[in-house]
């Protein structure tokens, strides 16, 4: 058995969360450039360059890249063989709290969703995903997903007969609505199969799978292709003020499912798609 | 070409902005988002008077981050538009003149627009860091209690956005 503190926990969460909301990745960037060269009109390479030139302040004055700087989400992966001295679940919510409280980090969490809009005033409680996996590790992604792009998210249990036709519909219909609203151009993730929430789960977490990254079956990297094509044919474009880059990626994660369905949850992402991993 | 405005916007000025214009703003504007609108609505349903007078003035649909020390306001990019749809008929009729925000309106904002002779700006969702630059001033105006969902006063030297929906009621996310 390996014990870790609940101290460190608190301490990596707290790092974690200051550090994804000023620095954007690497992959994002690169994807924003890409666009960029894409497009023909002045307005959508205006856009372009200013969300560049936007991510380049935040880091060189470490200030958060866009003021919703969300709800904290968490997905850990708990290794059998640790123990943790002290309250894990607390460890995480001190991290959060301190990161949001000390790191210029907006509030944006309500104590009650219909009753009593109230702000719990340090962005807890975060949203925490744990499963149990083999070793001594503690593996750590920790997002700030802004709500412009939630907003935009869909789910759906398609039938059996709907095929990949119906699950590349639903992924587009969902785009198609989202229009201008999240924060174009968009990152992508979809979640196939499992029940009701786990592709909900699935969908969420290929969000936080980097855009230079794929689906490891060639199946469902051709669709994420396929799809990523057809979106930017949509030219609702950069903001929505059209052009070609309306998604930077689509990530695809898939897990069985039931013989009576094909759930597919669309989850989308702003440009600022905030997120890290560490293994502690 | 950029067209260069000062706030308060003049109703002459308001006319000749044609949607899909670039233009930078400089002057005053108010902030209030989904929990001050629900606010103002409560406050007139009741007969009340609103905190500041809305007529000809601009809002800003913002919740901001905190701003560090020497900052006049932290990241303050704008929020999506179409979740205060339901209140602004109300305010355009009222005076408001401008709106600035992110995203597609209703067809009963877009009909309000153009029979108030208003104008709805896009500013650049996620930009926020960039867009705090042209805020170079901050004040409380009201409601405190709502932390970033505070209605301030700002001022704003050049402040960047486009026009989205025209005094016509040309509405530039029309697909």
């Amino acid at each position: 058995m390996r014990k870790i503190n609940a101290q460190d926990i608190k301490n990596t969460v707290k790092e974690m969360f200051m550090d994804l909301n000023c620095n954007i990745g690497d992959d994002i960037t690169t994807a924003l450039k890409n666009g960029l060269e894409t497009e023909d009109t002045d307005t959508a390479k205006a856009v372009l360059t200013q969300l560049l030139q936007n991510n380049e302040i935040a880091k060189s004055e470490q200030v958060p890249i866009c003021q919703d700087t969300g709800m904290a989400i968490l997905f850990v992966e708990y290794g059998d063989k640790v123990i943790v001295d002290g309250d894990f679940n607390e460890a995480v919510n001190q991290g959060v709290r301190e990161a949001y409280t000390q790191g210029y980090l907006r509030k944006s969490v309500v104590m009650d969703p219909v009753f009593d809009r109230k702000n719990t005033e340090d962005n807890t409680p975060a949203i925490i995903h744990t499963k149990i996996v083999s070793g001594e590790k503690l593996k750590i992604t920790a997002i700030s997903k802004g709500f412009g792009s939630e907003n935009m998210s869909k789910i759906k249990m398609l039938s059996p007969s709907a095929s990949v036709d119906g699950v590349k519909d639903f992924v587009l219909d969902t785009v198609k609505s989202a229009g201008p609203n999240p924060c174009p151009p968009i990152v992508v993730g979809v979640g196939i199969g499992g029940t009701f929430e786990e592709c909900a789960l699935l969908s969420k977490k290929a969000t936080a799978r980097a855009v230079d990254s794929k689906n490891p079956d060639a199946r469902y990297s051709n669709l994420e292709d396929e799809l990523l094509e057809e979106i930017n044919t949509l030219n609702i474009g950069p903001a929505g003020l059209k052009g070609k880059t309306t998604a930077l990626k689509v990530n695809i994660e898939y897990t069985p499912t039931h013989i009576a369905s094909i759930p597919v949850a669309v989850n989308i992402c702003c440009h600022a798609c905030r997120h890290k991993t560490v293994e502690i | 070409m950029i067209k260069k405005l000062t706030l308060p916007l003049k109703k002459e000025d308001i006319k000749t902005l044609k949607a899909g214009d670039s233009v930078e703003l400089t002057g005053e504007l108010y902030t209030a988002r989904d929990a001050a609108h629900i606010r103002f609505f409560e406050m007139l349903q009741k007969g009340k008077k609103l905190p500041f007078d809305i007529k000809n003035q601009a809002i800003y649909y913002v919740g901001p981050a905190p701003a560090k020390t020497g900052y006049a306001v932290g990241p303050a990019g704008p929020t999506s538009s179409y979740r205060m749809d339901k209140y602004t008929p109300m305010l355009l009729d009222m005076g408001l003149s401008a709106m600035i925000g992110k995203g597609e309106r209703s067809d009963e904002v877009i009909a309000s627009i153009k029979k108030n002779g208003a104008v709805y700006f896009a500013a650049i969702g996620g930009a926020a860091a960039l867009i705090s630059k042209s805020i170079i001033k901050n004040e409380s105006v009201c409601f405190e209690d709502l932390g970033t969902e505070a209605v301030h006063k700002y001022t704003v030297k050049d402040f960047p956005c486009i026009v989205a929906i025209d005094s016509n009621g040309t509405d530039i996310y029309k697909r």
